[in-house]
């Protein structure tokens, strides 16, 4: 996405490696870059950088509230504030290791994959934009935006072990997962030289983040319910949301955060931003439908929480086509995402047995992982010349190879979350435990470790 | 004097309090409560998680009459809570030793 949708950017090329000196250099951009300084001085659009200000905020919304809600909901009365206070957590941790060093691994110079050091602390980050990645906005913005992302992608995360992590271990691991496995994930497929990136020789093809946010997420959810167990009781004890008004309300702030997340992938305010918000569009409001179509099939009643899942696995799914498909290929990727996330969630899931709590492996590492490979047959020049002018890009252009492109993008993000995850967890095991006492989750964790109730109705 | 407690669908409480007042019985004590008798309850589905229901939300009144007014309360509850329906609740009659009144310390009949 990204760095590709601009033609120019592919044959650019950032210094390998950093030197000691210009790393401890005044932050002054050319010390390091010395690119710039060859470069006529990029011009800042008021128009870009307002929308993509716009798409900053609304990406956080997505977390918080959007996501907050949506799981805070769907746990059981006694864990609201926990489930609320984890994505919370991802808002304010997350912030601060992007701006330490997070931003740097994932869009400095760097290798194949990950960033270097030169951005360590935001220095040199500054009003003059990246024209590697978006020419017409400060990298300020651009860094923001991404800041975001890194924000959600763990929080994601948090639907796996809900109702039964400790939470000094989700900070540990939040804090760890962002640098060890976003950063270099993010760097490799949209990062100048990630060897997945647009300006490798096998491309990966993600607008907004299917790879990069959705798979990564999603399959490390699977490990980390898998790690941590079931809940005290499942399956056999009925565990309901306690509150789907909260989780439709969170649901519909995501959709609506979705904007700007995709459409915002543009990184301008153009015709590809427009594109790319009514694929979103179109993508949800299928999925929504056949979810809820299926399941007044299968089980005589179409649910609202079943309404708002497929909804959140149409997004899913479009995130890496968003800006590179028509509106009818979005249609088409929208229903199917509804389709397969439905019955891996209600039909795989219970046969498989492991207490994904609140399915955030059945939506988005699934949901990623169709929609990644989707992108490799539907994307199409007319829509986004990202290869360059003529180049074809997926089947329907008639480039089929580019699903086996795509396919590897897919299975480098599964490994890497999948193995990455697993060594956090050992090690957040071994220094401080992950799940709480068998005491503490039957009483709540609202109570134990936060020391507070989600309501108190008089 | 006697307590009349009843078990009703929520959804006929309007009707019951109509008829109660038809009757002349005022004052009642109306409690938001979950049960089941015969009535079977029903299954919900959370992502194809299938739970059964049973015990499903009722409301419970309580009133204490005069013996003399015992059967139109208990005629006038049947009135409005009744829908021929399974569900439809349960009356219960109970001897009460007495009533006090606590703003003026009045007993028996008098205080209700």
């Amino acid at each position: 996405m990204k760095v590709a949708n601009r033609g120019y950017t592919s044959r650019f090329r950032w210094p390998r490696l950093a030197t000691l000196s210009a790393m401890l250099a005044p932050s002054d951009t050319s010390t390091f870059c010395p690119i710039f300084a060859m470069m006529a001085a990029p011009a800042i659009n008021a128009g870009d950088n307002a929308w993509m200000l716009v798409s900053t905020a609304l990406v956080l919304l997505m977390t918080g509230p959007g996501l907050a809600l949506f799981y805070g909901g769907l746990v059981r009365r006694k864990n609201v504030l926990s489930m609320l206070m984890q994505s919370f957590t991802a808002m304010a941790l997350v912030t601060v290791l992007w701006v330490l060093i997070g931003y740097s691994l994932g869009f400095a110079p760097g290798n194949a994959l990950i960033g270097g050091l030169h951005y360590v602390g935001l220095r040199g980050v500054g009003a003059l934009p990246n024209p590697a990645y978006a020419p017409t906005i400060p990298q300020t913005t651009f860094m923001a935006f991404e800041m975001m992302f890194a924000i959600i992608t763990p929080a994601l995360i948090t639907g796996a072990f809900a109702e039964r992590m400790k939470y000094s271990a989700l900070l540990l691991f939040i804090g760890l997962w962002s640098l060890v496995v976003y950063s270099p994930m993010a760097h490799m497929v949209w990062g100048v030289g990630g060897w997945l990136s647009l300006g490798g020789s096998m491309p990966t093809l993600d607008f907004a983040g299917g790879t990069v946010v959705h798979i990564t997420s999603g399959v490390s959810a699977l490990v980390c319910a898998l790690y941590l167990g079931r809940r005290i009781g499942y399956p056999r004890e009925p565990m309901p949301p306690h509150n789907l008004v909260l989780s439709l309300t969170g649901a519909c702030l995501l959709w609506v955060g979705w904007f700007g997340f995709n459409a915002g992938s543009a990184l301008n305010a153009g015709g590809l931003a427009s594109a790319a918000l009514v694929a979103t569009q179109v993508a949800a409001a299928a999925a929504a439908l056949i979810w809820a179509a299926l399941e007044w099939w299968r089980s005589g009643t179409p649910s609202a929480l079943g309404a708002i899942s497929g909804a959140v696995a149409g997004l899913v799914a479009i995130t890496p086509a968003a800006g590179y498909v028509t509106p009818l290929s979005a249609l088409v990727i929208g229903a199917l995402a509804g389709a397969v996330c439905f019955f891996m969630v209600t039909v795989i899931k219970s046969r498989l047995g492991y207490d994904d709590a609140l399915d955030a492996f059945g939506v988005h590492g699934i949901g990623g992982t169709l929609g990644a490979l989707l992108t490799g047959v539907f994307a199409t020049r007319w829509i986004n010349p990202a290869l360059g002018p003529g180049a074809p890009l997926g089947g329907v252009d008639g480039h089929w190879a580019q699903i086996l492109h795509q396919l590897l993008g897919v299975v480098v993000a599964w490994v890497w979350a999948a193995v990455a995850t697993l060594g956090l967890l050992w090690l957040v095991d071994r220094l401080i435990g992950l799940r709480v006492s068998r005491e503490y989750e039957i009483e709540g964790l609202d109570v134990n470790l936060h020391g507070e109730e989600g309501y108190h109705f008089e | 004097m006697k307590k009349i407690e009843a078990v009703i669908q929520p959804s006929r409480l309007e009707e019951v309090k109509a008829s109660l007042k038809e009757a002349g019985i005022e004052g009642m004590t109306v409690l938001e409560v979950r049960g089941h008798g015969r009535q079977k309850g029903h299954t919900e589905v959370y992502r194809g998680r299938e739970y059964a229901v049973d015990l499903l939300p009722k409301l419970k009144l309580e009133l204490v009459v005069p013996d003399e007014l015992v059967e139109a309360a208990v005629e006038a509850l049947i009135l409005g809570a009744r829908t021929g329906k399974i569900g439809d609740g349960k009356i219960f009659v109970l001897p009460v030793e007495d009533a006090i009144r606590i703003r003026n310390s009045q007993r028996g009949a008098a205080a209700l």
